[in-house]
């Protein structure tokens, strides 16, 4: 009986071994990049034999379960706040920062020619739910509501906003009509450069301060190599293609 | 460490509201409802008993999103609150309420019910003998011999919708005042990383939840006493 446990043991160890060797990679990644990253993944892992195992979340989670030892090796988040204060806090590489994408922000409704193309249809009050993120814990939310601070609506608006625990939560109320319009990713409702459901308002950039994706490779994975191909892979012209597919923006090469 | 907020505070006046509204609910549906189940022989009885365990087993998060879908403009029941001009249910009160009920029906149920099986039919069949009526013997004889049962449904269904995370979060919309309960306001306190916030609430809660538990273990005690 001990033999067969050891025999297990030994087995187990093998095993872990072996994953060790073809490398694997354990990502947190921000909601709001859910598709794009399952594609990227796909790409590098057909091109590096490398395995990626993906944990999609918002990044204030993740700063939690990192801070508490969680087993990731590299953040996607949704901003550079918190892989800023990861660095400083010595959980993350440092010099291993990078803007991944820059955020769009949406108006968004499941309903055809209800947004207009100016956003006009937030001054016309003929609505009962207006959907965001909540602006304590999602960058989507802080530039909806910055947006609606520049559009001098935010103090009116009060009564007819429901807050998502996250971008995801947002677009579930929009897509499920609980409210008749939300501001969402932009990544959430465009595939290969389209939308294809319902109307929207791409926010202009200058309505608020750009949501700059980072990505940051995370202490204990200082010294491992597939994680730092795998964000190597992301800054790399195939993954641009991608992501930009998504309607995010790429900062400009220095 | 800092301190909570009144917005807090608002969210543990919002979330005992939810739970006394909620708990007066259940007793009036889980009263009849485990009546019946304790009492039937009708084929479609199990029937009825597995729909309301199913919260028992059901992530929260399935219960809240097909809520969310029923109650939204293309589901059933909002179709019906709409017809009926009564708006949708989603992120309102009313709507977190009807959630909750759902959600801690089977802590209601399932006390008493037990409760009514251990009366068996002797004190009824004696009380029926006395020419009580059967709404007499049920006030008279089956409530207060099932009055443990109750006490533990009251106390299980409050605790348990205060403890309530998964639905409200999926049909709440977090709007302080009406659907911000305090399950969701430590969850957003925790992920803005406001931890001294999220530690006076939590530690509330575990406190709270210590003593709830342990009121019903002392008077589970005592009626076990009374019983013998």
């Amino acid at each position: 009986m001990s033999l067969f446990k050891w025999n297990l043991l030994g087995v187990l160890l093998v095993t872990m071994a072996q994953e060790a060797n073809a490398g694997e990679v354990n990502a947190a990644i921000a909601a709001n990049f859910t598709a794009p990253a399952q594609q990227i993944v796909e790409l590098f892992q057909k091109e590096s034999g490398h395995t990626v195992k993906l944990s999609f979340g918002s990044s204030g989670k993740f700063y939690a379960q990192i801070k508490a030892g969680a087993p990731f090796d590299v953040l996607l988040a949704a901003d550079d706040a918190i892989p800023k204060r990861l660095l400083q806090e010595g959980a993350a590489v440092e010099g291993s920062r990078f803007v991944y994408a820059t955020g769009k922000l949406a108006l968004w409704s499941v309903q055809p020619d209800y947004v207009d193309e100016k956003g006009a249809v937030l001054n016309k009050g003929n609505y009962s739910k207006l959907a965001i993120a909540d602006p304590r814990l999602a960058p989507y939310g802080v530039a909806a509501k910055e947006t609606l601070e520049k559009l001098t609506m935010w103090n009116a608006i009060q009564g007819k906003l429901v807050k998502g625990e996250s971008i995801t939560q947002t677009y579930q109320f929009v897509a499920s009509e609980n409210a008749e319009m939300g501001f969402i990713a932009l990544s959430q409702i465009m595939r290969d450069g389209k939308v294809s459901v319902g109307s929207w308002w791409l926010v202009p950039e200058d309505m608020h301060k750009p949501i700059r994706q980072s990505a940051v490779l995370l202490s204990k994975a200082k010294d491992q190599a597939a994680a730092q191909a795998f964000l190597a892979f992301l800054k790399s012209q195939k993954a641009a293609m991608i992501i930009r597919g998504y309607g995010y923006e790429l900062p400009k090469k220095p | 460490m800092n301190p909570i907020d009144p917005s807090d505070l608002q969210a543990v006046w919002l979330t005992l509201k939810l739970a006394s509204v909620t708990t007066f609910l259940l007793l009036l549906i889980a009263t009849p409802l485990a009546w019946w189940l304790a009492h039937s022989r009708k084929w479609y009885k199990g029937l009825v008993s597995a729909l309301v365990a199913l919260p028992l087993v059901l992530p929260p998060t399935v219960l809240g999103f097909y809520l969310l879908l029923l109650m939204g403009p293309h589901g059933v029941v909002g179709e019906l609150t709409s017809a009926l001009n009564l708006g949708r249910l989603p992120f309102t009160f009313t709507g977190l309420v009807i959630g909750s009920v759902l959600f801690s029906m089977p802590f209601a149920v399932q006390p008493i019910q037990n409760a009514f099986e251990a009366i068996g039919k002797r004190p009824l069949e004696v009380a029926a003998t006395l020419r009580a009526g059967m709404w007499d013997r049920f006030i008279s004889v089956a409530l207060p011999l099932a009055r443990p049962g109750f006490f533990t449904a009251i106390i299980l269904a409050f605790a348990h919708t205060v403890g309530e995370f998964g639905v409200v979060l999926m049909l709440g919309g977090n709007i302080p005042g009406e659907t911000r309960v305090l399950s969701v306001a430590i969850y957003s306190h925790v992920e803005a990383m406001e931890y001294g916030a999220a530690h006076w609430l939590a530690g509330g809660m575990v406190l709270f939840s210590f003593i709830v538990l342990l009121a019903l273990y002392f008077a589970g005690g005592k009626s076990w006493r009374v019983a013998r």
